[in-house]
């Protein structure tokens, strides 16, 4: 009995240490995540000081962050993040909303979904902002324009998932609500909704990287403010700090975004 | 086991059309199955059990030939089915698994609400019922498909093969659960499987399916009487000549159908 005891925890001790061994090698990786960004500037910063970078075109991080600093304090930086921020919630509204639903259509009803889809396709490859000329004629030089053109970068990803979403769902369940007589308004709010929503909130995630990738393009050509305005007016200008903040100001509202979007999707699917 | 007739499949046939060669998948099958009487339908993969019972569950049409249900009573619905494994709706929680077809039906709130707290606790699902199926083992998401199709307290009861996919242990505890629960019902139940032990401690009566086409080569009446224990099942002499007379039937089939 005793000796049985001593083996237990014996047993107990070695799972323990191999535990704490992975443990230890976890919280190793973690901190490896910390450092590779926090290298990369210090290693950019030392290399633009030393000079083997070229400071006008590598201005080091140190200079950056005082121009960003400066920017907040001039309010510079308040106005073309809420112009863009603006145009890009909009924007990704206006692509997402017609994207979900069409989407759905065209998963539920095939006659649906074999005329839109031909029409999705051809139009899918071309990018918008190629259209931009065109846009700009239509809508003007003002927001709508850019709320147009992310719009029309968004629809697509979201139009095509939505719809494979609603195709994907396993074949049984649609059995099982034809064998539970549901109703057509339940059909669609418990069974094609729901089980469509991974795969869509996959394309909603697509779309809105898309959004920020489109934003500041947009606002290159003809736009009098905006994050996108500020990277290429301070690019033409050669002001390469403030162009610099520019770009880490996108890519701080994509990480943003995404987290942002993530937490919704562990919210709206419980059950996966 | 004489009662009145409550299915009634009459010269029932179904081809698959295909464009490099339509099969008959069921020919001309015509039975009829007693109200409160369980009945297994045994035969190889591929025999069109399974077709047969879509076309009872109304998911399929068949080709020639039809069947009758027996309605007792109007606000009841004519089957409910018990599917295999994955018939379990993911984004539904257990209790809104269970209460799915009284939901559909759009029944008064308390009436659903009591309905579906009584099979979940007629299944041992009530510490579960918050919980989405994944968090659920193969035998209780197979509970949450039982307690569902019980609950909708349909006209008949179709189960396909609902205990296929779990091990030999849970099956046995929950084929004497479902024997449980449909004693107090006494619902019709046409269930389909292919073992034979599971058909022979659930069944009044067994239909065995040959293959290509399928049609009913025997019927067998199992006179055991109930409750029936699957050790009882497995001591009986008796018991042990049905199985090898269903299982000589059986290899038959199989054999012929490798040919």
């Amino acid at each position: 009995m005793n000796n049985q005891q001593l083996a237990r925890d014996e047993s107990f001790e070695v799972e323990q240490r191999e535990w704490k061994r992975r443990q230890r090698k976890e919280r190793g990786k973690q901190l490896l995540t910390i450092v590779s960004p926090v290298f990369l500037l210090l290693l950019w910063e030392v290399m633009s000081r030393t000079g083997i970078l070229d400071i006008r075109f590598f201005p080091p991080p140190s200079r950056i962050v005082q121009t960003f600093y400066e920017m907040i304090m001039s309010g510079m930086m308040a106005k073309h993040v809420g112009v863009s921020l603006y145009r890009i919630f909009i924007g990704f509204l206006a692509g997402v909303i017609p994207g979900v639903i069409i989407g759905l259509l065209m998963g539920l009803y095939s006659p649906i979904r074999h005329f839109v889809q031909p029409i999705v396709m051809a139009l899918m490859p071309i990018p918008t902002l190629a259209l931009l000329p065109i846009i700009i004629i239509l809508f003007g030089i003002g927001d709508l324009s850019k709320v147009v053109t992310i719009a029309g970068s968004v629809f697509f990803p979201v139009v095509i998932n939505t719809a494979a979403g609603v195709l994907n769902i396993d074949k049984i369940y649609l059995d099982v609500a034809n064998n539970y007589q549901t109703s057509r308004w339940n059909f669609f709010f418990k069974i094609a909704l729901p089980g469509s929503l991974p795969v869509m909130l996959e394309g909603i995630q697509m779309g809105q990287a898309i959004a920020l990738l489109t934003i500041v393009a947009a606002e290159m050509m003809g736009a009098t403010s905006g994050i996108g305005y500020l990277i290429w007016t301070s690019y033409k200008a050669f002001l390469l700090p403030e162009m610099y903040v520019g770009l880490i100001l996108i890519s701080f509202f994509g990480y943003l975004f995404s987290i942002f979007l993530r937490a919704l999707q562990n919210k709206l699917l419980p059950w996966r | 086991m004489e009662g009145k007739p409550k299915i009634t499949v009459d010269g029932l046939m179904k081809a698959f059309y295909k464009k490099q060669g339509s099969v008959i998948a069921l020919e001309d099958i015509s039975l009829t199955i007693n109200e409160g009487e369980f009945v297994c339908l045994v035969g190889p993969s591929g025999c069109g059990k399974t077709t047969l019972l879509r076309i009872l569950a109304g998911l399929e049409h068949p080709s020639v030939g039809s069947f009758t249900i027996e309605t007792e009573n109007e606000d009841r619905p004519l089957q409910s089915m018990v599917f295999q494994e994955r018939g379990v709706i993911p984004w539904l929680t257990v209790r809104e698994n269970v209460a799915f077809g009284l939901k559909m039906r759009k029944l008064p709130k308390d009436f659903v609400e009591e309905r579906t707290n009584y099979y979940l606790k007629k299944t041992g699902l009530e510490r579960f019922s918050s919980l989405y199926p994944k968090e659920l083992s193969g035998g209780m998401k197979q509970r949450v498909s039982i307690a569902r199709a019980f609950a909708n307290d349909p006209e008949i009861l179709l189960m396909d093969e609902p205990f296929g996919a779990l091990d030999e242990q849970n099956r046995f505890i929950l084929q004497e659960e479902l024997l449980n629960i449909w004693a107090e019902t006494k619902k019709t139940v046409l269930f389909i499987t292919h073992s034979i032990d599971e058909a022979l401690l659930l069944s009044d009566r067994i239909l065995l399916m040959g293959a290509q086409p399928g049609k009913i080569i025997a019927e067998i009446s199992i006179d055991k009487p109930r409750p029936r224990k699957i050790e009882d099942i497995r001591k009986d002499p008796e018991m042990a000549a049905v199985f090898l007379e269903i299982w000589h039937h059986l290899q038959e089939e199989v054999l012929k159908s490798r040919e």
